[in-house]
């Protein structure tokens, strides 16, 4: 299941996290982080659950702001953006929420319309009808434009919600957990779904997960989210060729038989 | 005991943040037009039966529990007098709120946490689209706006409802009626309706969504915010009323 067709350049540096900590109250979430996310690279972070992932995007998103720390994006420092130049920066991040974060009140069509009709007033109806049709059948999900989220099963919910973000031809693609709380066949299909992504729209990825399956099948390479930091990093094999506790229970939980 | 202190201070200063930043936004463009119509049909509209249902009980209880104590006195003929003053100076904002209290902010504090626990509205601020504008400014506007026009209608039915018990027992006709009604009440009343009502709306809308705004993360959040809401709204709605009471009868 060899990855073909992305290509990798580790000249142009996308994202970069540099020396970041984060606290919520006596909290030390992430400390003294470094990360960079090169263009066209699917970088896989793993790390046990409540070790500061999700965090981790929050912040590159703008979402949360850092106690210290730069953090650049498409050579934008997201620190120092007025709030309308950190709105212009997310258009071009899509965020793939851990549940999907659907509007529940809204049909798939509307779901999807949303960031367009929104941020891009001039469209004609026929063309947003377009897209909202081009992306959907990208995801292989056409017969739902009409459903409610409810409707929807967690794998139909996460390619839409994936379908949501790449609406707007982002440049740059955050997941949180893609595979969490998926049966092993659609795990495989959202994971081919990123890869395709990846390839079709040209896009550089972060994919947070704890899903040794899914790191490998997607990930170009992989970091490791131990105490708050980035203790370790590199290809699959690399990370897992270790005897610390803290990381072994993650390669032998895939082989107990 | 330090501590609880400490909690009560930072719940204010977010009070207060919260208050300016829906000041400050409800008057900057972008203005949500739509967003605001659509709340006013789903807050507004379909509130419009529960109260006109409410308002016509009101009346007519009222007018039939108030009848005995004025034929004691022979003075049953003042019975519209008696309502009109008593639905338009106290029932009718009163009963608005407390009714849209429970209807409308369990509904919006149910609405705003379940999207807040499902990451709905991080999602809309990711995706360019400011939240706090969108989600909760064009809740409390439409609320500020439905709320009077609820009390309004909740008033004509309370008095319509007032004249049917009348007319159970006394021959008079709905126009002589009225013409007692509105000789008992002046300009002032109905400022002083509209006012509060603006105020309670005002208010309903504004702690329920500060309610579901901030509602701690997880499902049991949306219950207890949904909850809470109706309990914020009525609580101040409360504290409101008896400081315009207080306020009306220093300058009157
Ligand atoms: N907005 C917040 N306020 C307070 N604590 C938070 C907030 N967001 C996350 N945390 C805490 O930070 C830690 C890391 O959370 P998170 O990044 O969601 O973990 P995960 O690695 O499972 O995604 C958790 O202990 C969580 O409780
Ligand atoms: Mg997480």
């Amino acid at each position: 299941m060899a990855k073909v067709g992305n290509v990798i350049n580790y000249e142009d540096c996308v994202i970069h996290v540099d020396n970041v900590s984060k606290s919520f109250g006596d909290l030390h979430v992430l400390r003294n982080v470094d990360l960079k996310l090169y263009n066209g690279e699917n970088l896989v972070v793993l790390g046990r659950s409540g070790t500061g992932k999700s965090v981790l995007i929050k912040l590159i998103s703008g979402l949360l702001k850092p106690d210290t720390g730069d953090i650049t994006v498409l050579g934008q420092r997201v620190n120092d953006l007025t709030e309308k130049e950190l709105m212009q920066l997310r258009l071009r991040i899509g965020f793939s929420f851990q549940n999907s974060a659907l509007y529940d009140s809204m049909t798939v069509r509307e779901n999807l319309e949303f960031p367009l009709v929104r941020n891009k007033r001039n469209l004609t109806r026929a063309e947003i009808d377009r897209e909202v049709e081009d992306v959907l059948d990208g995801v292989g999900l056409l017969q739902a434009l009409n459903q409610m989220p409810s409707e929807l099963s967690g794998g139909q919910k996460k390619r839409i919600g994936i379908a949501r973000t790449l609406i707007l031809r982002p440049d740059i693609m955050l997941y949180d957990e893609p595979t969490a709380g998926l049966d092993p066949i659609t795990c495989l299909d959202i994971n081919g779904l990123i890869n395709e992504v990846q390839e079709r729209y040209k896009t550089s990825s972060i994919i947070i997960t704890h899903d040794l399956a899914c790191a490998k099948m997607v990930g170009d390479r992989m970091v490791m989210l131990l105490d708050g930091k980035f203790e370790r990093q590199g290809t699959f094999e690399e990370i897992f060729d270790t005897d610390d506790t803290r990381v072994k229970p993650f390669y032998d939980y895939n082989f107990i038989v | 005991m330090g501590r609880k202190f400490n909690n009560l201070l930072l719940e204010f200063a977010r009070l207060h943040r919260f208050l300016m930043r829906v000041l400050r936004e409800a008057v900057s463009p972008p203005y949500e037009f739509k967003e605001i119509v659509r709340q006013c049909y789903e807050i507004g509209w379909k509130s419009f039966p529960l109260i006109g249902l409410t308002g016509f009980i009101v009346g007519f209880v009222f007018t039939k529990q108030s009848r005995p104590s004025l034929e004691d006195f022979g003075a049953t003929s003042w019975l519209p007098a008696l309502i009109s003053i008593a639905i338009v100076r106290a029932l009718a904002p009163l009963v608005t709120a407390l009714i849209a209290s429970g209807k409308v902010g369990s509904q919006i504090g149910a609405e705003l946490s379940s999207m807040n626990v499902t990451e709905q509205i991080d999602a809309m601020e990711v995706s360019g689209t400011n939240p706090f504008k969108f989600l909760v400014v064009s809740r409390i506007i439409a609320t500020t706006i439905m709320i009077p026009i609820l009390c309004f209608y909740i008033a004509g039915i309370g008095l319509f409802g007032g004249y049917l018990s009348i007319i159970g027992n006394d021959q008079l006709s709905l126009l002589s009626f009225f013409t007692q009604v509105f000789d008992k009440i002046g300009f002032v009343d109905i400022f002083a309706m509209t006012l509060r009502a603006v105020v309670f709306g005002f208010t309903i809308g504004f702690a329920s969504c500060y309610v579901g705004y901030y509602s701690s993360k997880g499902t049991e959040g949306v219950g207890k915010a949904a909850n809470s809401a109706v309990v914020a709204s009525m609580f101040t709605v409360f504290i409101e009323e008896l400081l315009i009471v207080q306020v009306l009868s220093l300058i009157s």
